[in-house]
C-alpha cells in the first residue's frame, strides 16, 4: 500500500507519522501505569536509563568518521578531567570543526 | 485532596525552557537542513512546518525523507518512524516513577514534547530528588527543544542553503556529545561500569548485525537487565 504525495496524501502521511510517535511517547508511561514499582523494576529502569545514551553514543562513535569520534572522546576527556561540560562539548565540537576542515 | 500532589510550576518551566536555550540554538541549525532536505524532496514550506510541529521528532523525519517519493509507502514509513522512535518508549518507562503523581492530563502532556535532551537533563535533577525542577526541564526544556526545532524548518526555506552540510562545523555532534556529558555526570558505582559494558557491546553487535534502528532498543534492555541482575546480588549480601 502506497500514499500519493500529492494534494491530501502529504498530509495523510504527517498524521501517521504523529500518530506513530505519539504512541510511543505515551506507550512507556501507559504501560508502566500497570506495573507495580517495586525495587526491581526501579533497578531495571535506573540501570536502563543510563543505557539509553550509552546504546545511542557507542554506535555514534563506531559508525562515526575521525572528527565524530574526535568530538566525542575530547568531550569525555573534558567531562571526566576538568569537569566543566559546556566546556568539553565546545572543544570537541570545535575539533570535530577543524578536522573536517582539514580533510 | 493529597497535600504532595506534583504540579507543573509556571516558573520550573520557564527556568527549563531558559536551560535548554542554548541546545536548542543547534537544533535550530538543525531544523533548517531539515527543511532544506525537505524542500529537495519537493515537501511544501507548510508540509514540513506542520511535520516537524506535530511530529516532532528529527531522526524519524529525516529517515522519512529517505522514503519520500511521488508515493510513500504505507508499512515501510510505519516502521521506520516506530523503530526510530521506539527509544521514546523508554524515557516514558524511566520517567514513570517521577511523573506518576501528576494529573494524568499533565502526565500525558508534558510527555508531547519529551525527546533526548530534555529527558537526559530532567532524569539528573529527578535523581537528585528535584522534582519540581526536573518537571520544569522536561516541559519547558522540551517546549524550547519543539519551538527551535518548528522556527528552524521554517527558516530552512529560506536560508536553508547557507547550511547545507552543518556537519562541516561539526553542529552534527551537539546532541551526541551532549547526551555523553549527561550519562558521566551520573551517580555511578562498579555496577554502573558493568551495565554501560554491556549496554555498549549489545548495541554494537545490534547495529552491526540486527535489522537497522534496533541498537538503542537493544543496548537499553540489555543495561536494564544487568542492572536487575546486579542489584539482586547486592540485596543477598
Amino acid at each position: 500500500m502506497t500514499i500519493d504525495t500529492a494534494g491530501f496524501g502529504t498530509l495523510f502521511i504527517i498524521l501517521i507519522m504523529a500518530v506513530v510517535t505519539l504512541a510511543t511517547r505515551w506507550g512507556g508511561i501507559f504501560l508502566m501505569s500497570y506495573i507495580p514499582i517495586n525495587s526491581r523494576v526501579q533497578q531495571f529502569i535506573t540501570a536502563m536509563s543510563g543505557s539509553v545514551l550509552i546504546a545511542i553514543i557507542v554506535p555514534m562513535f563506531i559508525r562515526g568518521d575521525t572528527g565524530a569520534q574526535v568530538a566525542l572522546l575530547v568531550t569525555l576527556a573534558g567531562t571526566l578531567i576538568i569537569k566543566k561540560p559546556l566546556v568539553a562539548i565546545t572543544a570537541g565540537i570545535f575539533m570535530a570543526a577543524l578536522i573536517r576542515n582539514m580533510q | 485532596m493529597h497535600t504532595k500532589e506534583l504540579k507543573v510550576e509556571f516558573h520550573s518551566v520557564k527556568a527549563g525552557f531558559v536551560s535548554l536555550v542554548p541546545i536548542s540554538l543547534f537544533v535550530l541549525v538543525f531544523g533548517a537542513a531539515f527543511g532544506l532536505a525537505a524542500s529537495q524532496e519537493g515537501l511544501n514550506q507548510t508540509s514540513a512546518v506542520l511535520m516537524s510541529a506535530i511530529v516532532f521528532a528529527g531522526a524519524a523525519q529525516f529517515g522519512v525523507l529517505e522514503l519520500w517519493g511521488t508515493q510513500v509507502p504505507v508499512v515501510p514509513l510505519v516502521l521506520t518512524v516506530f523503530a526510530i522512535n521506539a527509544r521514546h518508549l523508554l524515557i516514558g518507562a524511566t520517567l514513570y516513577p517521577y511523573i506518576q503523581h501528576l494529573k494524568p492530563a499533565s502526565r500525558y502532556g508534558v510527555m508531547l514534547v519529551a525527546s533526548d535532551a530534555n529527558w537526559a537533563i530532567s532524569m539528573r535533577a529527578f535523581t537528585l530528588n528535584n522534582s519540581s525542577q526536573g518537571l520544569g526541564l522536561l516541559f519547558g526544556g522540551g517546549l524550547a527543544l519543539w519551538l527551535f526545532w518548528v522556527i528552524g524548518t521554517w527558516i530552512g526555506f529560506y536560508f536553508g542553503n547557507a547550511i547545507e552540510n552543518p556537519s562541516v562545523y561539526g553542529v552534527d555532534m551537539v546532541m551526541g556529545c551532549f547526551l555523553l556529558t549527561m550519562v558521566l555526570q551520573g551517580e555511578r558505582d562498579n555496577n554502573t561500569y558493568l551495565i554501560w559494558f554491556g549496554a555498549a557491546v549489545s548495541s554494537i553487535l545490534a547495529y552491526l548485525y540486527l535489522p537497522e534502528n534496533t541498537h538503542i532498543m537493544v543496548g537499553a534492555l540489555t543495561g536494564g537487565v544487568i542492572g536487575v541482575l546486579l542489584g539482586d546480588k547486592n540485596n543477598d549480601n
